[in-house]
């Protein structure tokens, strides 16, 4: 029991900071521009998919460094294209053009390296297992994962609080009018935090693409749970991110592993059900079977209970 | 609202006082006769399935649009109350079968409607309380949880295969058979006839005009004395209640319901048909809908990355024409009342080859990269447009690329023309 509590909390961390990678990049382009990016998991898929390209012609190493900069790029384009083309027409237009963009991203990678999930090998310098623990072997890859995501989160904490750049950023996101006013080209800082939220979903891809599948369906699975962990911890909010997103991460991977049902509660205490009935199939439920859908529960009673998020101050 | 964000929405009340010619019985009567007649005129076989998904697509557009043109509540979960509306209309078509529940089959849509009704009425109590991104965040966490609520709940889903019914089995009424597409097809242009004027005369119900207020500033329809969430709620409501009767349309017709009616892909379809038609416009999501299914139907007969095109064109329908393809034909009305519009013929006529021959440019490119990916290296032969193409030779990308860049040039060349054309046919006044 205690080696599965470790290694659940073990798994959740690792994901859950996966997802603050992603989350980070969204609530910060949130917070900025006011409109959620529908398409930066698909800017994640991007990056995993070209990380199986480069790979192939130069390594992982390279690629760990060019793939996040290519995604950057195409975020910065997508801003500068699209993004501010349609922000005159309000929020709800935004939204919707980022939903067209995460269906074109989607479509654009099934067109280019089709339908069929694409391997990527973990690197051989990092395929061996780290540590053993009651029998059981943590990956060295995934301690990998840890230190690039908390070396990601110290790095854009530290640009964000202590560097020029970043009180420029800072105060952008409050006070746009009087930046602008003091000769910043505000418009820019939202183009260069668009860019830098699409890199880093792309070097989560990186870095997520070998343990977690590379498949067109990826951006789907890993996006709406990115959104949730976004409006749980409160748009706009990073520390709320990274609270939310380990919380995610945890309780998803605990969940999974759990494998009892309120009808076998139940049994254990004595109760029995009809079997047929339909009281049966709802007690029937393991907590792992209905792991996937409590983040949304999570979310809809998040958002009915405290609108704003657990750490944000704002609605919409 | 200082914001700009009822911008898209605004020219509702602009068509309010346009589209009054729809008050009148005659355009109803004229719609219904059409409606009728449209399948002895149109004799293909495959013309009667194709016309029956789009009856059911209008319905659904429509309820659609109640929430977004209407209400300004942007949703990416609306199949579910289509979806849930289906299942169980199939669960009462089961029923009826069964001899269990008198049901005829034109009434399975009313059944469908009345569950799509109930699920809203429970899913809006908490949703609506906000619009803005917070609804299209809960609409999306509702979406997620029916999705995997589905491969949980076995009876009422069915899994993986979905529920089918037979509607052969259900009692009659008033001895009506519907064996057939073409029966079928007038059992579905009679309720989206029906829905249609309902929906219409919804939007202009005291509640209806209240939602638009909402709409633009909910702050001052609560000043006004109306409480925006309960204005909402009631959109909101009658909204899934017609998602809910397309849902038992689709039913009907296709004797099969799986999760995927109901999924994030539905949603986001109906999105995407509602918009490209115009989301200010009452009957954009009509004109949406015949040009999605019109477009799902053809294209995929002929290309495999026919959601691709499909993405292109909603990604420049938001950037280029955000009121839709109903607001670039309102927009000529008042060209066509100076009767100026002879005037642009040539100029849009100009434009269209142009973009025509940019869009055989950049589609010859795609699907010659789709072989490319796609084929195995033995085959790379393709016909293109009447042609026969090998990708693994240069010409034709020479070809092609060049077609393409001469077409948008061509274009650089019209565009600017055809806009300056309509500016000046719809300057006021010198009507001659």
């Amino acid at each position: 029991m205690f080696e599965l509590v470790v290694f659940s909390l073990l798994n959740g961390l690792v994901f859950g900071l996966l997802l603050f990678m992603l989350s980070s990049g969204l609530t910060l382009i949130f917070g900025m521009m006011g409109v959620l990016n529908f398409a930066h998991a698909g800017f994640y898929m991007l990056g995993a998919y070209l990380v199986f390209t480069v790979t192939q012609h130069a390594g992982f190493v390279p690629a760990l460094v060019v793939v996040p900069v290519l995604v950057g790029l195409l975020g910065a384009v997508v801003e500068r294209q699209g993004l501010r083309r349609v922000h005159r027409f309000g929020h709800v237009a935004e939204l919707i053009f980022t939903f067209g963009v995460a269906i074109l991203v989607t479509e654009i990678v099934q067109f280019v390296w089709g339908r069929p999930a694409k391997r990527v090998e973990i690197p051989a310098f990092l395929d061996f297992p780290l540590f053993q623990l009651f029998n059981a072997s943590f990956p060295a890859y995934k301690a990998f994962m840890l230190v690039v995501s908390v070396g990601m989160f110290v790095f854009l904490f530290a640009i964000l609080t202590r560097t020029r750049a970043g009180l420029i950023i800072q105060a952008s996101l409050t006070h746009p009018g009087m930046v602008a006013m003091l000769g910043h080209n505000v418009p820019r800082v939202f183009m260069v935090v668009f860019g830098i939220g699409c890199a880093l979903a792309g070097l989560a891809g990186v870095i997520a693409g070998p343990v977690l599948g590379t498949f067109p369906g990826m951006a789907q699975v890993l996006g709406s749970i990115v959104f949730v962990v976004v409006v749980i911890g409160g748009l706009g909010s990073l520390s709320g991110a990274l609270v939310a997103s380990i919380l995610i991460g945890v309780v998803q991977t605990v969940a999974v592993a759990l494998d009892v049902s309120i009808g076998s509660a139940l049994a254990a205490a004595g109760v029995v059900l009809d079997p047929t009935g339909f009281l049966h199939e709802l007690t029937s439920v393991t907590v792992a079977q209905i792991a996937p859908i409590l983040p949304y529960i999570l979310l809809v009673v998040v958002l009915i209970v405290r609108p704003t998020g657990l750490f944000g101050t704002r609605e919409t | 609202m200082s914001t700009p964000a009822g911008a898209t929405t605004r020219p509702l009340a602009v068509a309010g006082a346009r589209g009054r010619w729809l008050r009148g019985s005659g355009v109803w009567l004229l719609a219904a006769l059409v409606v009728a007649l449209l399948p002895v005129v149109i004799r293909t076989p495959v013309a009667v399935p194709v016309m029956n998904q789009m009856g059911i697509a209008i319905v659904f557009a429509l309820s659609y649009n109640m929430l977004l043109g209407q209400g300004g509540m942007l949703s990416f979960g609306h199949a579910v109350y289509f979806g849930l509306g289906g299942f169980i209309a199939a669960h009462a078509l089961n029923h009826a079968g069964q001899g269990t529940l008198w049901l005829p089959l034109p009434l399975v849509p009313l059944v469908g409607g009345l569950g799509g009704l109930l699920f809203a009425a429970l899913f809006g109590s908490f949703s609506t309380g906000r619009s803005g991104t917070v609804f299209a965040m809960i609409s999306l966490g509702i979406a997620e949880l029916m999705a995997a609520s589905s491969l949980i709940f076995n009876e009422f889903f069915g899994g993986e295969e979905g529920i089918t019914a037979n509607r052969t089995k259900a009692p009659l009424l008033l001895g009506l058979e519907f064996t057939t597409d073409r029966q079928v097809y007038y059992l579905i242009a009679f309720w989206a006839l029906v829905t249609t004027a309902l929906m219409y005369a919804f939007s202009r119900t005291p509640v209806g005009r209240m939602a638009n207020a909402v709409r633009d500033n909910p702050e001052r329809a609560e000043f006004v004395g109306y409480s925006a969430r309960w204005v909402r709620y009631v959109t909101f409501c009658a909204s899934g209640f017609f998602a809910g009767i397309a849902g038992g349309l689709f039913a009907a017709n296709y004797e099969i319901l799986t999760a995927e009616n109901m999924g994030l892909n539905a949603s986001g379809s109906v999105l995407l048909m509602t918009y490209i038609g115009g989301i200010g416009y009452f009957l954009g999501p009509v004109l949406g809908a015949i040009v999605f299914t019109f477009l799902q139907s053809m294209l995929s007969d002929y290309t495999d990355v026919w959601l691709l095109y499909l993405g292109i064109v909603f990604l420049a329908t938001v950037l280029f024409v955000p009121m839709g393809l109903t607001g670039i034909v309102v927009m000529h009305g008042a060209v066509w009342r100076a009767r100026r519009l002879g005037r642009l013929v040539l100029p849009y006529l100009a434009t269209a080859a142009a973009l025509a021959v940019a869009a055989l440019g950049v589609v010859g490119l795609v699907e010659m990269i789709h072989v490319l990916v796609s084929a195995p290296v033995s085959r790379g032969t393709r016909r293109l447009f009447w042609v026969l193409v090998n990708v693994r030779t240069v010409t034709p990308w020479v070809a092609f690329a060049a077609i393409a860049v001469a077409g948008v040039l061509a274009l650089r060349w019209t565009m600017p023309r055809a806009g300056a054309a309509f500016a000046e046919a719809s300057r006021p006044g010198d009507a001659r």
